[in-house]
């Protein structure tokens, strides 16, 4: 088992350079770091001396693999590759575009992202399951039936909605929560209240029905049938037996979105004004800060690959097979 | 010498050639299908499922609008020296078909139906004094004298006007289907309408019928009031929010539909590859991707979007108008959300090749030194199709969600491009108007719903039908 | 006489979905007294184990029970609330099932799911339970029991599992054991096992028993009152030796007439025509009229009734109505098995086929750089030869490298060493082209017809493929020609070639696939368990096509099985393999009569025998088939040996001659 996870670590090192080596192809080969000084600094403003400062101020100005310029290793260490992508497996995320410290910005900014990504996923899961289990329990009945209806109906209706309707009805209408913004310590659950209801409503739709079809698949099992001719009650059969099963399914899609949490929602925070890394990543979109994305991608990716190892953890606490072997 | 000057010269997108290159492929594929009761059957089932087909009845309505606005072409300009001349505008049937609506530009905001403006201004009185006033529309509700006194009636009679011919409609529609039911049941055409009512037909008439009917009730005052109010309302620019709708629903379907077009090959390809051959190839075409989808979804399409904005900028020259930038835009977002969205499919289709290879018809041909290729493309590819067809109908929905939420962050479609997205982002900052703009945030949310719902419906339509025991998981955030 | 401990009567079930509802139990009625074993036979699809579900009212959710009433003691179970119900499973009627494999939750250890039983229906609790565990694992003689509590299901062994599933059955002690095709998915040896254990706690705990099994053999062992259904229905009822002294019913007949073993080699089996009728809709005849041979003018339009063969034997055939059964008895006993086929020539053919000392291992990868850690030997140094339009069977229990052999030949998996001359060339040597050329003389057959036709490709083209990859038939019309001579040749009509394969049942199936291996003109077809899914009247009708096919072409087969009687019908010589090796080969009926090696003697004495009076000692063999992985050193047979000598465990025997064709492997012969 252990060899198996230092396997995955490995695989996961590798998968985190291609994942560098893509991104730094997509952001210095299909532009040129003159088309992205361009961009930032506006039509008007372009000139050849503005360009190169623009450059230099952010570290673009130098070769992009080899520097023939210096002796020995800082042949290859003072170059754009190095400084841009290289780097960034020791965490040294360097300073954004607008010249902020990205690694002290994620430091203090995934503290609001988890105060709200922790709570949405520890009760959504909560709830998805309760609700596919009721519908897994009366299948077959109206409760079954519409409890699919209303998911389907609940997966068809995009997130902003849920997030602006949440926003009128909660916040302007019955005037319960603030409509966004944060604060600081215990003052910050009032706004916190809004965005994690919301975060589980969101996805009831979808996830309870795809736990009640993995709960279908295992009732229709065997090994069912044998619970029920010992004799045990159907809730028995559900609890004990369907749902140790199901754990298995279940848990391949919900683990490796732990890690992920750090990063926040994009929308969520963008509409509440929770300052967060999912609000921070798309002020970079909308601000073209290039080298913020670059960070996020590349955390994102690391976050994903934990997230990978800690799903093959987890099949060796509920399931006996992997845990045997 | 006279020059046949034609009042209007088709000119095709990128996306309207890949649009109709899509429908023929259907085309071609439903005739083949047809003639393969093998292939026919899963169909046959969908056919039976009341949820599925009332979805697809409105599903249809939604691709008609969606290809008569993929349809384009620049209208001729009055020819000074002989010469055809046409105009830079570029438009489409169904900007022809809505013109009325296009043009009633109003000057901001007004309510659905509304015959005044939303906003007070300010008006010179004849006395030289000056009054703030809601001002009459310049179309909406133009043609009453007196709004105050004939408003509700007229819009009453129209809509009343509007519902009878939308009945009659509907029920020429009704006694069509039972005439044809009946001629193949070889029963009177009055016990199939009985039939058909209480639902005792092979093909759920009843839920196609009633689909049809509610569309024809919501339709037909439309229709009817659509040239002399705005319904819908208008926008801050005092554009026709129905206009914004029925645009957008082009862009949803677009991207819904080529994204996936645009991911299949390298899907089915690389997965059916991955799990035939086994070893090293799989090792590779599992790393890949495995890379791309350790990336989240979000930051792959921002970072490329991002780079293909930088580009678009830098290259002008590239892109002679507006349409044909944001034309290109969208394609490429298709691309982007093609490519970050294929693993999952990928993953699916070799799990599923790495089962058949080991079935014992593959082991009979291999028996018989058939080649590996031929092996691939008559035995796995055609025995994974149902997968791909699943994949197709479940990814649409939630591309079209996926479009929206893009839109907001500013990766999805370009800003002139008239989408789900846009309208929302747009109208979002209309809510905290005091008195609320409402109707742009509900014309979008209606009309989103409806195509998703109805999406989603169809889809589990196909995949019960295809192969109820695959789970496939939601793979859109 | 006392009342019956369970009494069915007029058991009707439906099963709703698809078209039209299914009636799968169709007015099912029998009695079991305290302490009997009852057996239900019949082929699949009968409604056997839908009549078992029903009496749990277990029923698959779109089943319902449609009428019928089902008496324990008196009380009709299908009247008790679900709750009532849930008191008597487990309690007083307890199941188990086919596939102990999946009837075990696989997440929690065996004795969790033992201890869920004794607490669900005892007042026990904390060690008490333990102990009442322990007690019912060492009651089904689970080796090494107090540690196999803590085991999970797949770390056992499928007999193991079937152990299990039965100390759950007893934790009670339960007054009916429903046990639904117990050892359907075991090999011979341990099926052996668990019939005795059965057989065992049945008399020492008086429990009746409902036996249900497709496998007359067992029957024959177990049994004492049998019930034959077909089609929904129960159509002979008999005590049974009254029943195997003289089988009613025409279709019980057939079953019998269809057994490979009951006729000589060399004699066409029994089969019978067309298939089993839909139970959608009403029956207004018998239900076997349209394949009977023996059905009267009046047999499709009349029900028939309950018939008395003789005393306690019934049947529900219109051949015993009142007054006609002295005549229809005769009748039965001069059918015999039917058109004598001439036996295959016996001349000696040089061999058409050499294998020597093919091995085929598997790698396992192991630890942090997947390093070749050890071996799967799923093949061992493996030698035989088939001559020409001969049969050279294959027999072994499951995992003993049998199937593996089949495909090493063909390459279909890469051999690790040996040779293999087929016409002089070695196959394993050859290049691609060259194995190209040479594919076309030998091929295969698989066991289930259902995997070896693509469901995308038309008959027509299934059977033109490996003529045009092999570039036989140089004409598409010569082709299409030699396509509709194969089809009829294999008993279809040429039409079906437009069809695709969801049109054809099992067997017919089987029949294109054997077409398909046909379409090249091949010299050697291998036959990997071509009739194992098949129920025994199918199977009857493949095993004569392969006969006359050999006949008629000069075929040489490798018929790989495990069921002796086949290979006793099939094969002119048999190869016994064990653990990747062959321990004894020889002709026919040197290896079956004269049986040397202990475990061809023990693999032989535990085939059921379709005859109650055969009282046979059934030769136990002690544990598993051990792993292919670490076999055991010397002979690979002496752990599970009854007469295992000292030098078993040191070294592998060599082969003992005991006639020019006749040889074992053991110790016991030096």
């Amino acid at each position: 088992m252990t060899a198996y996870i230092i396997r995955r670590l490995v695989y996961g090192v590798f998968v985190l350079a291609g994942v560098n080596v893509l991104t730094f192809a997509l952001f210095f080969f299909v532009n040129s770091p003159e088309d992205m000084a361009r961009a930032q600094l506006g039509a008007k403003r372009v000139t050849p001396a503005a360009v190169e400062k623009w450059k230099r101020e952010r570290g673009y100005d130098k070769p992009v693999f080899l520097n023939d310029k210096m002796p020995g290793s800082r042949k290859l260490t003072e170059t754009v590759f190095f400084d841009k992508s290289v780097r960034l497996f020791a965490f040294e995320f360097g300073a954004s575009d607008q010249g902020r410290n990205i690694g002290y910005d994620i430091s203090t900014r995934m503290w609001p992202s988890l105060a709200v990504q922790v709570p949405a996923f520890v009760i959504g899961l909560a709830v998805y399951i309760t609700f596919a289990l009721l519908m897994a329990f009366f299948r077959a009945t109206y409760v079954d039936f519409w409890g699919v209806v209303l998911c389907v109906l609940m997966m068809s209706i995009s997130t902003l909605f849920y997030i602006i309707g949440g926003q009128f009805v909660f916040g302007k209408l019955w005037n319960l929560v603030p409509i966004s913004g944060y604060d600081a310590g215990f003052d910050a659950l009032k706004f916190l209240v809004l965005p994690v209801l919301i975060g589980v409503i969101g996805g009831i739709g979808s996830s309870s029905r795809w736990y009640r079809t993995i709960f279908l698949e295992e009732i229709s099992k065997d090994y069912v049938r044998t619970a029920r001719a010992k004799g045990l009650s159907e809730s028995r059969v559900l609890f004990r037996h369907v749902l140790a099963n199901a754990m298995i399914p279940i848990l391949t899609g919900v683990v490796v979105v732990i890690p992920l949490l750090f990063m926040g929602a994009l929308i969520t925070e963008s509409f509440f004004g929770i300052p967060g890394l999912g609000s921070y990543t798309i002020d970079a979109i909308g601000q073209q800060d290039f080298a913020i994305v670059r960070a996020m991608v590349f955390l994102g990716s690391v976050l994903y690959i934990i997230g990978l190892i800690l799903t093959d953890i987890s099949y060796t606490l509920v399931d006996p097979r992997v845990r045997f072997s | 010498m006279m020059h046949l000057v034609l009042p209007f010269r088709f000119e095709w997108l990128w996306s309207d050639a890949l649009v109709w290159l899509l429908v023929a492929s259907v085309i071609g594929f439903a005739i083949y299908t047809n003639a393969r009761p093998h292939l026919r059957a899963p169909w046959a089932r969908v056919s039976r499922s009341a949820s599925g087909l009332a979805a697809a009845t409105v599903l249809a309505l939604f691709v008609i609008v969606g290809l008569l606005d993929s349809v384009h072409y620049r209208e001729a300009l009055p020819s000074q020296d002989g010469k055809a001349a046409y105009a830079t505008e570029l438009r489409s049937v169904l900007d022809r078909l809505l013109q009325p609506l296009r043009a009633s530009r109003e000057k901001t905001y007004s309510a659905p139906l509304a015959t005044h403006l939303y906003a007070k201004e300010t008006v010179q009185l004849p006395d030289g004094g000056e009054v703030r006033v809601f001002p009459r529309l310049r179309h909406g509700g133009a043609h009453l004298v007196d709004p105050q006194q004939d408003w509700a009636r007229d819009v009453a009679v129209k809509a009343f006007r509007g519902l009878a011919i939308a009945l009659l409609v509907w029920f020429v529609a009704a006694i069509g289907v039972c005439a044809a039911e009946s001629r193949r049941a070889t029963a009177g055409i009055e016990s199939v309408w009985r039939d058909v009512w209480a639902g005792r037909t092979a093909v759920p008439w009843r839920a196609v019928l009633a689909a049809l009917g509610l569309l024809c009730v919501l339709i037909g005052p439309v229709t009817a009031l659509a040239p002399h109010y705005h319904v819908l309302g208008t926008d801050k620019v005092g554009q026709d929010v129905l206009y914004q709708a029925l645009k957008s629903i082009r862009t949803g379907l677009v991207i819904g539909t080529l994204a996936t077009l645009v991911m299949l090959p390298f899907a089915l390809v690389l997965g059916v590859m991955a799990g035939y051959f086994k070893g090293r190839i799989d090792d590779l075409i599992q790393y890949l991707y495995t890379t791309l989808s350790s990336i989240p979804g979000v930051l792959l399409i921002a970072a490329a979007v991002l780079m293909m904005q930088v580009y678009i900028e830098n290259h002008p020259e590239l892109f002679p108008s507006t349409e044909i930038r944001a034309d290109v835009r969208l394609i490429a977002l298709c691309v982007i959300l093609g490519v970050t969205s294929w693993t999952g499919l990928c993953r699916l289709l070799r799990g599923e090749a790495l089962k058949l290879r080991e079935m014992e018809y593959i082991q009979a041909a291999h028996a018989f030194g058939v080649s590996h290729w031929r092996i691939m493309m008559r035995h796995i590819v055609p025995n994974v199709m149902h997968i791909v067809m699943i994949a197709l109908v479940m990814d649409f929905s939630g591309l079209v969600l996926a479009e929206a939420v893009l839109s907001y962050v500013g990766v999805g479609v370009d800003p002139s491009m008239i989408s789900f997205g846009t309208m929302i982002n747009s109208a979002r900052l209309e809510m905290a108007r005091e008195p609320m703009v409402w109707w742009s945030l509900a014309a979008a949310f209606v009309f989103m719903l409806t195509l998703v719902l109805a999406a989603n419906l169809f889809a589990d339509a196909v995949r019960d039908a295809f192969d109820p025991r695959l789970i496939m998981a939601g793979r859109h955030s | 006489m006392t009342a019956p401990l369970l009494r069915v009567s007029g058991l009707t079930a439906r099963i709703h979905g698809g078209v039209a509802p299914v009636l799968p139990v169709d007015g099912v009625s029998f009695d079991i007294a305290a302490g009997q074993t009852f057996a239900l036979v019949g082929e699949s699809g009968c409604g056997k184990s839908m009549t078992a579900l029903s009496i749990m009212r277990l029923l698959p959710e779109a089943g319902e029970i449609a009428g019928g009433v089902v008496e324990l003691d008196g009380e009709n179970l299908l009247a008790l609330s679900e709750a009532r119900m849930r008191e008597v499973r487990g309690r007083r009627v307890a199941m188990i099932f086919q596939e102990p494999g999946l009837s075990l939750n696989p997440v929690m250890t065996v004795g969790a799911q033992i201890a869920e039983a004794v607490r669900r229906h005892t007042g026990l609790a904390g060690a008490a339970v333990d102990a009442r565990v322990l007690q019912l694992l060492e009651a089904v003689h689970m080796p090494d029991a107090r540690r196999r509590m803590a085991e999970y299901p797949f770390q056992m062994s499928g007999g193991m599992k079937q152990r299990v599933m039965i100390a759950i059955a007893l934790a009670c002690d339960p007054a009916l054991l429903i046990a639904d095709e117990p050892t359907t998915a075991l090999d011979v040896t341990v099926q052996a096992q668990v019939l005795e254990l059965l057989r065992e706690l049945q008399r020492s705990r008086g429990m009746a028993m409902l036996l249900i099994t497709h496998d007359l053999g067992v029957v024959a062992q177990m049994a004492q009152q049998v019930a034959v259904m077909y089609a929904g229905e129960i159509i002979e009822s008999a005590p049974v030796e009254a029943f195997f002294a003289g089988p009613a019913h025409p279709y019980s007949r057939k079953l019998f007439e269809s057994l490979p073993d009951r006729v000589g080699r060399g004699h066409a089996l029994a089969a019978i025509r067309g298939t089993v009728p839909a139970l959608t809709r009403p029956f207004k005849g018998c239900r076997f009229a349209e394949r009977c041979d023996r059905a009267l003018a009046h047999c499709p339009d009349t029900i028939p009734d309950w018939g008395v063969v003789r005393d306690g034997h019934r049947a529900k055939c219109h051949l015993y109505a009142d007054g006609a059964a002295g005549s229809a008895h005769s009748a039965a006993c001069a059918a015999g098995p039917q058109d004598a086929v001439a036996p295959s020539l016996h001349t000696d053919h040089p061999a058409l086929l050499e294998v020597a000392d093919l091995k085929i291992h598997f790698p396992i990868h192991r630890g942090l750089l997947r390093r070749v850690a050890g071996q799967v030997r799923a093949v061992d140094g493996v030698s035989f030869g088939i001559a020409a339009g001969r049969t050279l069977g294959l027999v072994g229990e499951s995992g003993c490298g049998k199937t593996t052999v089949g495909k090493g030949l063909l390459r279909l998996v890469q051999p690790t060493g040996g040779r293999v001359l087929f016409d002089g060339a070695d196959l394993l040597t050859l290049d691609r082209s060259a194995l190209r050329r040479r594919r076309r003389h030998a091929q295969i057959i698989f066991q289930d017809p259902y995997a070896s036709l693509n469901p995308r490709v038309r008959i027509g083209d299934a059977l033109e493929e490996g003529m045009l990859a092999l570039g036989v038939g140089d004409s598409a019309a010569r082709r299409q020609a030699q396509i509709a001579a194969l089809l009829g040749e294999v008993g279809l009509s040429p039409e079906v070639r437009d069809r695709y394969p969801h049109e054809f049942s099992g067997g017919q199936r089987q029949r294109i696939a054997i077409a398909r291996a046909l379409s090249v003109e091949p010299q050697l077809i291998i036959c990997d368990e071509p009739t194992s899914a098949l129920d025994v009247s199918v199977q009857a009708q493949i095993l004569n096509l392969l006969q006359r096919l050999q006949r008629d072409k000069g075929l040489a087969y490798l018929f790989i099985s495990h069921n002796m009687s086949v290979i006793e019908y099939m094969a002119d010589e048999v190869a016994v393999m064990y653990l990747g090796r062959i321990v004894e080969r020889g002709t026919v009926d040197e290896v079956l009569r004269t049986p040397k090696h202990p475990y061809t003697r023990a693999l032989l004495s535990a085939v059921p025998v379709a005859d109650p009076s055969a009282a046979r000692p059934v030769i136990q063999l002690a544990g598993d088939l051990p792993s292919p992985v670490h076999p055991p050193h010397g002979c690979h047979f002496h752990p599970r040996c009854g007469a295992a000598l000292p030098q078993c465990r040191l070294e592998f025997p060599d082969e003992q001659a005991f006639s020019a064709s006749h040889a074992a492997r053991c110790h016991l012969y030096r």
